[in-house]
């Protein structure tokens, strides 16, 4: 019973995130002087020369409707969390008029996902690997030296990281492209060749500050741990390293980094914008790029909004997890 | 001072240094009379390093290591503007939610775990977007602090909750005290030094934010912090020309301030705790 009672709360937070985040971002852009209407025909006539006001007063209708700003703020609001939250509608994108911008992200969404989940999950586990056996023989010469390589790669920015592979392996070395390329309409097995050779370099790179951040925290926590008294009984008892490692140490230090995981999911998310846009990545990252440069709106508020939905799912995911790994959690 | 450094672990050491360094170069030499770095063709082009310039010149002529000092200056401004605002909003929003509890609190929390969560760059990414061309450095500095005081007041409030609980703030409740001057009195001290750490961490990922924002060229266009600075030198081709002292000085003193304030923070930490004898 108190399950559900847990589920239920847990989802109503979800929930609330969820609104509180799309509500943020409607009402950002409406509250700034900058009219994306105003700006598009703007574009158009510095393009293609002088409108006759008629044609221009039926062009700003059509377009104040395709960009949902029609009607009272009320009805806008309502409108775009119906469409935009329920069914991924965010109106026509500007860059590729008229395709809509939730088919161009539908494109884009699963580089972004399959990039950062891939490098969240090894760094995760090397990380925890790593930081597992350096807390567990801290006094280990290769201990200090693993986790001060951590320490100085960790607190530094991603696109830097990013940045400095990409000189040293792209550019002066000329091992990989220094602009990703997929070559999405080639056979099968070329574009599998070519999705692993433009995304090893955004992968390491996230891989690099994920594995830093989760062997300092692990070698933190488990250094602890095995300081409690039940790891020194056990020791009396006469177990060996490795299984008082594996059953007494890991376990009770994962826990604390499965909900650190899911906290961490937000700028995983952010590092992976910043490392798709220094390697041309085709993810969500290089399409807010692009649509920032073109002041394409719709596709702006598009992707943000994807982005909320997925983080917060992730995370809801790992903390409902969470509950079934550590049996003293009872949901409370 | 002398005890504290002889009781100072390496890490903080050397945190305090390599930071000191920088505050050093940021709030000191930057005022000494220089000419201002931002001029384009104030000396010649593309010059390598030498005694007059030296990490050379730029391809529009400014001087590389002007343009690097005023840089630091301003990104350490920033960050620690950044850093002051969410910690105060944070810490008193923590405390109100974590002393006040009931609804006031569920709905605080609410709020507070929405921005934790939240991915704050894109969100930062359409404020700035917006403001394109007109954004300044205080305004930019109020978009980042929007994001920066939801996990101090998340930290505060759980040790809040614990403190509400303890001997000695019952002792205080019981001898009359009432909830604000608890609040000042036994509170704060403790809140603070966990504060500080918290100060550090809100500037480093307060000029992270900013220069991750510059590379998008988003950051006010006029503004010479270090994640401009790499974004006009990716601009101008440097990295192409391999002009490593115009695109690495700034890359390099990022890693550098990055490494020096998080040695800083984790020492910090450290020390602290081994004072509480743990």
């Amino acid at each position: 019973m108190k399950f559900w009672k847990y589920l239920g709360l847990r989802l109503m937070t979800w929930a609330l995130t969820i609104w509180i985040g799309v509500t943020f971002i409607f009402f950002i852009p409406r509250m700034f002087p900058s009219d994306p209407v105003e700006n598009m025909i703007g574009q158009m006539q510095s393009r293609s020369g002088q409108m006759d006001p008629a044609q221009k007063e039926a062009l700003r209708k059509q377009l104040r409707i395709q960009f949902g700003l029609e009607g009272s703020l009320l009805e806008q609001y309502t409108s775009f969390l119906w469409n935009g939250l329920f069914h991924f509608n965010f109106g026509p994108s500007l860059m590729s008029y008229p395709t809509p911008a939730g088919e161009i992200i539908a494109r884009y969404l699963p580089y972004t996902v399959g990039l950062s989940l891939t490098s969240t999950v090894l760094a995760w586990t090397i990380g925890n690997i790593i930081g597992l056996l350096a807390g567990f023989r801290k006094n280990k010469r290769s201990s200090k030296i693993l986790e001060g390589i951590a320490i100085c790669i960790y607190p530094i920015p991603y696109f830097i990281i990013a940045l400095v592979l990409q000189i040293i392996f792209a550019f002066v070395l000329r091992w990989f492209p220094i602009q990703a390329n997929i070559a999405v309409n080639a056979d099968f097995g070329r574009y599998i060749s070519s999705l692993i050779r433009a995304s090893t370099l955004p992968a390491i790179s996230l891989l690099l500050v994920g594995t830093g951040w989760w062997i300092i925290s692990m070698k933190s926590l488990s250094s602890t741990t095995a300081e409690e008294d039940f790891v020194l009984y056990a020791r009396y008892r006469g177990l060996s390293e490795g299984k008082i490692a594996r059953s007494y140490v890991f376990r009770n230090s994962i826990l604390t980094q499965i909900t650190a995981l899911a906290m961490s999911l937000g700028g995983v998310f952010n590092g992976s914008i910043m490392t798709e846009i220094i390697f041309g990545y085709p993810g969500v990252g290089e399409l807010i790029q692009n649509a920032i440069l073109q002041s394409d709106y719709n596709m702006i508020l598009g992707c943000i909004t994807i982005s909320i939905l997925a983080i917060s799912t992730a995370t809801l995911i790992a903390d409902l997890i969470y509950p079934f790994i550590d049996p003293r959690i009872r949901y409370s | 001072m002398k005890k504290f450094w002889k009781n100072a672990n390496g890490r903080l050491k050397t945190g305090i240094i390599m930071t000191a360094f920088f505050f050093f170069v940021g709030f000191v030499i930057y005022y000494i009379p220089h000419i201002n770095p931002f001029t384009f063709n104030t000396y010649d082009k593309n010059l390598p390093p030498s005694w007059e310039h030296w990490l050379g010149t730029t391809a529009v002529g400014q001087d590389v290591l002007w343009l690097l000092i005023e840089a630091i200056h301003n990104s350490l401004s920033i960050g620690l503007i950044v850093a002051f605002l969410g910690t105060v909003v944070g810490v008193f929003v923590g405390l109100v939610s974590g002393f006040s509890g009931g609804a006031v609190d569920r709905a605080l929390m609410v709020v507070t775990d929405t921005f934790v969560v939240i991915p704050s760059l894109p969100i930062l990414i359409l404020m700035t977007a917006l403001m394109k061309g007109s954004s300044t450095v205080i305004l930019m500095a109020l978009v980042l602090a929007m994001f920066a005081w939801a996990w101090p007041s998340r930290q505060i409030r759980s040790m809040a909750l614990t403190l509400k609980e303890r001997d000695f703030i019952h002792t205080a409740r019981f001898s009359g005290e009432g909830t604000i001057q608890i609040v000042v009195t036994e509170i704060l001290p403790y809140a603070l030094s966990w504060s500080l750490s918290n100060f550090m961490n809100a500037t480093l990922s307060a000029i992270a934010s900013e220069s991750s924002l510059a590379v998008l060229g988003l950051s006010p266009a006029n503004l010479i912090s270090l994640g401009n600075m790499i974004q006009w030198a990716r601009a101008r081709n440097a990295i192409m020309a391999q002009r490593w002292f115009w695109i690495g000085s700034p890359i390099l003193a990022t890693m550098l301030l990055f490494i020096g304030l998080f040695l800083l923070i984790t020492g910090y930490n450290d020390y602290m705790s081994m004072k509480r004898g743990r």
